[in-house]
């Protein structure tokens, strides 16, 4: 084995949706300090196969903080105690040698566990359907340059589309709050003067179907913007009030 | 060879698509509404795919494995995408990216292809700016521009380092729009496992619902392959965890021949392996060789840091043997000469399989422009270097971030380690000019398929070409299929071609877990990837590559003897999920060595060893390889080759210099 760490994991069991889950304990032994977080669940992963157990379900893919996939709730915070990164970038350097980490799924109502550590998370592809798009038919557009976009606002519009939709706002928010995502996405567009269009039924239809899907509502604790991977700032939520504000007004 | 039309058309190659477009069979709006599409895949080929489609009329069901369609792996895609816009006004033109790609892919590409690429590269930029897609821009309020390998003009486009993220989030957008209203279905967490055909024509999909397990049937009038690359053949490249060749091998047993499998393409620039443990490799995007200097030490085995080795103790090699393009020459040189220098001993960091890519030199540079544009006069050292940083770090900050994120290093203040891994796959299934496969009605789009990159491809195309495929050339394309089969009545799913369908899949489901094996799927892959990356990777030769069959074969008979799949079919499995990509991972190798064996020229990222000009440099070989190999599987692991010969009107081959 690579490494000389050794821990203790804590990780929580769950046969499906409707199966009762529990915390299970794996010591895994042999850590190397360069291994990714999800690296070291492919290390115990090949254990409990080789033992004859089932290995434990996660999500992930790109497994470089940009597909928004992996999503464990690490000793209490989602995606682990490093700041601006996903599990899949969360080194064991991190971590000392003889510690115990507990690993749970995102917990939100409108999230439901699947099997393990893997949620449902598509509560947000229908909050995208509702709005979160210009309608511009394929053939539709004119010339890019055309539309002079000052560099400031494209930035800002650049850093709320950077969202990768992993759902770490929701999973840290005692109101399980969409809040920030959502208004990522609402902000991107409204940043835009391609989104100027359709900007007053953005709001109303993906704030409408944000609430149908169960998340709470938002008190200002900020703890999305801590956690978040991406930092997505909470300006994003104050200019999605504002927006949601005048939508109302124009009604 | 009759099998092997490419229906290119006739005229002038100026002229060939929009000669097509204004004569192509159209489906009227009517009929558009009782025709079923089915889309596999939900990466920017298949989404932009879908998206036109629906807006078009079609009804649409689209598939992925992941949990959301915003999850397929163009979300990864960094660097950039190019298009003939010429907006720097330096000489940029649709002819001149029409070249560039034909030379890059080393002659093994279609001209007629390629042209039209290029032709509907500037229309992809506007349709994204349209969409909302935040790409980056200069202080005037125009989009930027960068210059990206093997090209001297700046043509590409970029979001930061999140190109593929922004490009597949506005496909994305598109999609979703039409699933709101209702013209998409999508099938998230689903994995096409099987086509139907029916009297020889491509009539659905066999799909298993990841999280119940369940097998469905889907009809289609017509199915599109928009399913990635299969560099994870390899186990390890810079490609997503479940990047796999599974719905293209299965449309290759039913009949839809495979093009060119051994043109791989290894990135110059991706972070070297630290361990055993690696599960995949990152890649730090080809712009950063913009402004970043590639060097190894002029001694061999030298030990130093980086930065205790003196300027003229360098060997800037890429500067010294192509003087022309230098760090800019395309990957597969930029791989090939950083390997030499590996082997013969010049390597850095512990494993010696690593060169350096340094930014001091582009630090500098920057801080002295940006003192001038602030109007800084006698500016310090240290805050020449603050501006320089500043500077790059607007440009690639957070590729230096994920850098330092996975080797625990500053790139900022130590040079970074990079080495070669494998990227893109540029073969895939064959398609014609309309991109259908042999197999009628079956289409295939994107990375899947071999079309426009010939052996090697050039950064920032593989965006262009995914977005160029979906929204631009298929919507047309299809109708000339569509028009004909207006008639047809959706097929109940009850027909006895879904029911074989069905049991064929729901057999290999059964052994899988009938095994009960000692060894994991991750155990065989791991070692099928040593093999294919050892001979068939960025050098092959004829000995290599007749062990790796033999080798592969072996271990194929040996996983369907021992590979353990735990849990049940009927939940959420990972491990059998992974069984069924690397079972077909198992047969592809195989083809993919043959392939290579085949081709005993060198050319693009497909380098034998045995065909080298005395510098070292690949050889291409006209005469005899101035064809698509396009491989038919005959059953039981046989296999036959077609060739499609390459017509070239227009560019003369030559020897690909970038001296
Ligand atoms: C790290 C990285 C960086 C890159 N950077 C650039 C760049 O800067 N510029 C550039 O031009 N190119 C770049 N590329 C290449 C480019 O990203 C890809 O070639 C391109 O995005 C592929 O798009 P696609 O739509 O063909 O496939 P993908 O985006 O891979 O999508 C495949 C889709 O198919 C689905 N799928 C696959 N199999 C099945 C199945 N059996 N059943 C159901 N669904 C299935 C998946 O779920 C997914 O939705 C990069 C690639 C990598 C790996
Ligand atoms: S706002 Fe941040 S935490 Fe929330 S989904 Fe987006 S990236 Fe994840
Ligand atoms: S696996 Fe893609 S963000 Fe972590």
């Amino acid at each position: 084995m690579s490494g000389n760490m050794n821990l203790t994991l804590r990780i929580w069991r769950q046969k499906s949706a409707k199966a009762n889950g529990q915390l299970v304990t794996y010591p895994v032994k042999g850590i190397s300090p360069d291994m990714s977080f999800l690296e070291m669940f492919d290390v115990l992963n090949e254990e409990l196969i080789n033992k004859g157990e089932e290995p434990i379900a996660f999500d992930h893919d790109c497994r470089e903080g940009i597909c928004g996939a992996c999503s464990m709730f690490i000793n209490g915070q989602p995606h682990g105690p490093k700041k601006g990164v996903t599990t899949c970038q969360l080194h064991m350097r991190s971590f000392k040698d003889g510690d115990t980490i507990v690993v749970e799924p995102w917990r939100a109502a409108a999230f439901p566990v699947i099997k393990d550590l893997t949620v449902d998370r598509a509560a947000f592809d229908r909050i995208i359907a509702k709005g979160g798009f210009i309608s511009v038919n394929t053939g539709n557009a004119q010339d890019a340059n055309n539309i002079p976009i000052p560099k400031t606002d494209a930035d800002l519009s650049f850093n709320a589309a950077a969202c990768i939709g992993c759902g770490a706002c929701v999973a840290t928010c005692k109101n399980s709050s969409a809040m920030l995502f959502v208004s990522a996405k609402i902000s991107q567009l409204a940043l835009l003067p391609q989104g100027q269009v359709e900007r007053i039924a953005r709001a109303k239809n993906m704030v409408a179907q944000m609430d149908e899907e169960g998340f709470g509502s938002c008190t200002n604790t900020g703890a999305c913007e801590v956690e978040c991977p991406k930092e997505i700032s909470l300006e994003n939520i104050a200019r999605m009030n504002r927006e949601y504000f005048m939508a109302n007004i124009k009604e | 060879m009759s099998k092997l039309d490419s229906k290119i058309p006739e005229g002038n190659l100026e002229e060939k698509w929009s000669k097509y477009k204004a004569s192509c069979a159209l489906v009227n709006p009517a009929n558009k509404r009782s025709l079923e599409i089915i889309v596999v895949g939900s990466g920017l080929a298949g989404a932009s795919a879908a998206a036109s489609l629906a807006e078009l009329g079609y009804k649409v069901k689209v598939f992925c494995f992941q949990d959301s369609a915003r999850r397929a792996h163009s979300i990864a895609a960094q660097g950039g995408i190019n298009a003939a816009k010429n907006y720097q006004n330096d000489g940029d033109s649709t002819y001149r990216l029409f070249y560039d790609t034909i030379k890059g892919g080393d002659y093994r590409a279609r001209e007629g292809n390629v042209y039209r690429l290029a032709e509907v590269s500037a229309n992809i930029i506007d349709q994204c700016v349209a969409q909302g897609v935040p790409l980056a821009r200069e202080y005037g309020g125009m989009l930027s521009n960068r210059s990206f390998g093997g090209t001297q003009v700046q043509r590409t486009f970029y979001a930061a380092g999140q190109t593929g993220q922004q490009l597949l989030l506005g496909a994305y957008s598109g999609l979703q729009r039409q699933v709101g209203l209702g013209t998409v279905e999508m099938l998230a967490r689903h994995e096409m496992l099987e086509v139907v055909t029916i009297e020889g024509k491509a009539r659905g999909i066999i799909a298993r619902d990841l999280v119940t397990g369940k097998l469905e049937r889907h009809f289609g009038h017509a199915v599109l392959l928009c399913t990635g690359g299969y560099g994870n053949v390899f186990y390890l490249s810079t490609n997503a965890m479940g990047c796999n060749v599974t719905a293209a091998w299965k449309a290759h047993k039913k009949g839809a021949f495979f093009g060119n499998p051994c043109f791989t393409q290894i990135h110059p620039t991706c972070i070297p392996v630290s361990g055993d443990h690696q599960s995949k490799l990152t890649l730090m995007s080809e712009s950063l060789r913009n402004d970043g200097r590639i060097w190894v030490p002029k001694k061999a085995g030298d030990v130093r840091k980086a930065n205790e080795i003196p300027e003229e103790e360098r060997d800037y090699y890429l500067e010294r043997r192509y003087p022309a393009f230098g760090n800019l020459v395309p990957r597969d040189v930029a791989s090939r000469a950083a390997k030499e220098r590996c082997d013969a001993g010049f390597g850095v960091g512990t494993s010696k399989m690593a060169v350096f890519l340094d930014f001091k030199s582009a630090i500098e540079r920057y801080g002295h422009n940006q003192a001038v544009k602030l109007g800084v006069q006698n500016p310090t050292a240290a805050q020449l270097k603050d501006f320089g940083k500043q500077v790059v770090e607007e440009k690639y900050g957070n590729l230096f971030e994920m850098y330092e994120q996975i080797t625990g290093e500053n790139p900022y203040e130590v040079a970074m380690r990079i080495y070669p891994a494998v990227h893109y796959t540029m073969g895939g299934l064959w398609v014609d000019y309309n991109l259908m496969t042999t197999v009628p009605g079956l289409y295939c789009l994107g990375e899947a398929n071999f079309s426009d990159h010939g052996a090697n491809r050039l950064g920032a195309s593989a965006l262009m070409q995914g977005l160029a495929d979906g929204y631009f050339v298929l919507p047309y394309t299809i109708g000339a299929y569509l028009s004909k089969e207006i008639s047809v009545k959706a097929i109940s799913t009850d027909h006895e071609a879904f029911g074989i369908a069905e049991k064929a899949v729901q057999g290999q489901i059964d052994k899988f877990f009938a095994i009960k094996g000692t060894k994991s799927v991750d155990h065989f892959h791991k070692k099928l990837g040593k093999i294919m990356w050892d001979k068939c990777g960025m050098a092959r030769n004829e000995k290599g590559l007749n062990e790796a069959i033999l080798e592969i074969r072996q271990l194929r008979e040996e996983f369907w003897k021992d590979v353990r799949v735990p849990g049940t079919n009927n939940e959420l499995n990972p491990e059998l999920e992974k069984a069924f990509r690397v079972a077909d991972f198992l047969e592809l190798g195989e083809l993919m060595c043959m392939d290579a064996l085949n081709r005993s020229e060198s050319c693009g990222g497909h380098f034998r060893e045995e065909s080298q000009t005395e510098e070292g440099e690949a050889l291409r070989n006209d005469d005899k390889f101035s064809y698509v190999s396009a491989w038919e599987n005959k059953g039981d692991g046989k296999y036959e080759l077609h060739k499609e010969e390459l017509i070239f009107d227009v560019v003369h081959p030559s020897a690909r210099s970038y001296k």
